[in-house]
């Protein structure tokens, strides 16, 4: 099994009424919300936590990409991500992941990600998400019925920019490259492990499986809702004749709290995922999906936007309602054990991404969780899908032996090694 | 009356309505899409040969994956003509329809003597951002398109209530197409650069435009006006940007007068 501790980066200080007051957590969201001097401790409480967890044995730490959106204060993961790695050591850095039809060109991620893979010694396990519409079309303005086709263009360049040691020529229809020849060079080899995060698009689906590339389902609504979905995927790779059902071919995000008792944990996180469910999905539903940003054969097999308004409306979600529902899972290690297996077993996913930080949840009580989770939690879990344990496909290979970030040697040390005095 | 054909284009068959008799008369629909019983083609079609094509994806018709831009769509109109085997026809075009009419004008100004663009997109003004047609909720559609919103919106669903998941589903699948196709125009910004080449239609043009238009406003009218020389304004009152179903018989009065040959 693969933990990755991810923080979505919600702004915590949405006001009460925020849902009746504002239209729009994303896309439209009212600026004046924002507060830059308060985030300068939110950003780096953020990566504190991200580093602590890091501390705690979860196998990587997690980051993602948002534009204008209140419970993603993070346009740029790979910002954060670079923090991360010079103040972490072992975790694999899981960039989930750059919205790889937003760069322009895209080449900037096969030149960022490389830099991330080569300062932290080959601990990138990256991500191509196609993005949701509220980022790529309502934010980042792409044409929704071309999104897809652009996105592909840009992944067959990032990775023949990737794999191709000779500087080559670029004839797409939406980059037109002479000299494609970039540097650094990614560590890992032919490329990092490509985790794709999807919404239920069938071509996701077959986009994974034709490439090996592990399929994320990053959903806020739990692992009883996500059953359908990933069943479709698994379905998916029976159908089309992929070699093995490896669990690491597909990965879930699910929100996760963790106290002594089950009481405890109402008690600590109730406010924190009401505020998440309540003030930070509060999304516009005119903004959920573009027309044409699907495809008919997606939204004819029934795969709607979890924003979508589909007689879901998390305000009027209790904590009772979030953790039996399965939105959440919560509570002593034991419960939280046991609704895992049940959430590994039932999806078939061997890469969980622990949704930790929730909504305006402070440090401490995150820290708690995590804690709890890691030393009581984890270890259960670690030794599911035995027959699967050598897989390694679908996660980063570090160097073996990797320098320690901060360490120039001392004034006396270099005044000793050239021969001078102080 | 009209009747659903199709005829074979290099891209796509192209599903249209043909009817009525009298000069031929090609009209270009908007970002909604057109039925049969289109009380503007049926005005038309009294005194005209009308012949109005389908965008790839609406109606029956199919999705043309190769026909991205506007140069692409714009040269699919004029192939469209072609294939009709129609000879400088009166060419209108409601909205997003005006836009590529617009634009078929500029590219072939040659080919077009009579020219009817009702209430067209393809400009921007700084001081008059249109309203974001791909963010809306059905039920917000009404009071941007029609003079009488609630009359308009019982025009829309047929009489249906706009949260009959039914209705909804059906509306959901057939947005996707259309829009999914009239985005490549008009996403996210109704603006491929017609403004600079709006000065080559040498067409006698004929703009109209719902005096109480909130979608485009009656503003983009006198914009163009300005650009193209031989222009004319037929402003038609109490009526919205779907000025086509307000008011078909003005409309149709109006283009009729393109029918008289100077």
């Amino acid at each position: 099994m693969r933990f990755t501790w991810f923080n979505l980066m919600p702004w915590p200080y949405l006001p009460e009424d925020f849902r009746q007051k504002h239209r729009s957590v994303w896309v439209d969201i009212d600026s004046r919300v924002f507060d830059p001097a308060r985030s300068h401790e939110v950003y780096n409480s953020y990566m504190d936590l991200l580093e602590y967890a890091g501390t705690l044995g979860f196998d990587g730490i997690g980051v993602n990409e948002h534009h204008q959106n209140g419970y993603g204060i993070m346009p740029s993961p790979n910002i954060i991500a670079a923090g991360l790695a010079r103040r972490s050591s072992d975790a694999a850095l899981v960039v989930l992941g750059n919205s790889i039809a937003l760069y322009n060109p895209p080449v900037r991620v096969a030149e960022e990600f490389a830099m991330l893979d080569c300062i932290s010694g080959g601990r990138l396990v990256a991500g191509f998400p196609v993005g949701t519409s509220m980022d790529t079309n309502y934010c980042y303005g792409q044409i929704p019925s071309l999104t897809r086709e652009k996105y592909l263009e840009a992944h067959d360049l990032i990775m023949r920019a990737w794999h191709e040691p000779d500087p080559f020529a670029f004839n797409g229809r939406y980059n037109k490259l002479r000299h494609v020849n970039i540097w650094p060079r990614p560590i890992q080899q032919p490329n990092p492990p490509i985790h794709i995060p999807g919404g239920g698009s069938v071509e996701t689906y077959d986009f994974c499986i034709d490439h090996t590339y592990s399929y994320s389902y990053l959903s806020f609504t739990g692992y009883i809702r996500a059953k359908a979905l990933l069943q479709g995927y698994w379905d998916r790779v029976a159908q089309r004749n992929a070699p093995d059902t490896s669990p690491y071919r597909a990965g879930f995000a699910q929100t996760i709290c963790v106290a002594e008792t089950d009481e405890e944990a109402e008690r600590l996180y109730a406010p924190h995922v009401n505020y998440f469910y309540n003030r930070c999905l509060h999304v516009y539903p005119g903004f959920a999906d573009a027309p044409g940003y699907r495809t008919i054969k997606t939204i004819q097999s029934g795969a709607l936007s979890q924003y979508a308004p589909a007689g879901r409306d998390f305000a009027t979600l209790t904590w009772k309602d979030l953790t039996e529902g399965g939105h959440v899972i919560a509570g002593s290690p034991e419960t939280v054990r046991q609704r895992m297996e049940e959430l590994i077993k039932g999806l078939h996913v061997g890469n969980i991404f622990c949704l930790m930080h929730v909504g305006d949840m402070p440090q401490e009580k995150c820290m708690y969780s995590t804690k709890l989770f890691a030393e009581k939690v984890m270890p259960h879990l670690r030794g599911m899908f035995p027959e699967h344990a050598s897989d390694d496909r679908f996660w980063c290979k570090p160097l073996a032996k990797r320098v320690q970030p901060g360490s120039l040697p001392s004034e006396t040390e270099i005044a000793a090694r050239l021969g001078a005095t102080v | 009356m009209l009747e659903l054909k199709t005829i074979a284009t290099p891209h796509v068959p192209v599903r249209y309505f043909e009817g009525g008799s009298g000069n031929p008369l090609v009209f270009f629909h908007g970002a909604g899409g057109l039925t049969a019983q289109d009380p503007l083609l049926v005005k038309l079609a009294e005194r005209h040969h009308v012949y109005a094509p389908l965008l790839p994806g609406y109606g029956d018709s199919e999705e043309a994956p190769a026909l991205r831009d506007m140069l692409d769509m714009t040269l699919h109109g004029w192939d469209v003509i072609g294939a009709l085997g129609l000879e400088d026809p009166i060419i209108v075009g409601h909205s997003m329809g005006g836009m590529i009419a617009a634009e078929m004008a500029a590219v072939a100004p040659n080919d077009v003597s009579r020219l009817a663009l009702i209430c067209p997109s393809g400009l921007w003004l700084e001081d008059h951002p249109i309203p974001d047609i791909f963010s809306m909720l059905p039920f917000e559609y009404p009071r941007y398109l029609f003079h009488d919103p609630v009359a308009g919106a019982a025009m829309m669903t047929q009489g249906t209530a706009f949260d009959d998941p039914d209705w909804l589903k059906g509306f959901l699948v057939t947005n996707a197409r259309q829009l999914g196709m009239a985005g490549r125009l008009l996403f996210p910004i109704p603006d491929r650069g017609l403004a600079q080449r709006l000065y080559r239609i040498k067409a006698r043009t004929l703009l109209i435009w719902g005096d109480s238009d909130k979608l485009i406003v009656p503003a983009y009218a006198h914009a163009f006006k300005k650009a193209i020389e031989q222009a004319e304004l037929v402003s038609v009152p109490e009526a919205g940007h779907a000025v086509n179903l307000e008011r078909p018989d003005i409309v149709a009065q109006a283009i009729g007068r393109l029918d008289e040959r100077r």
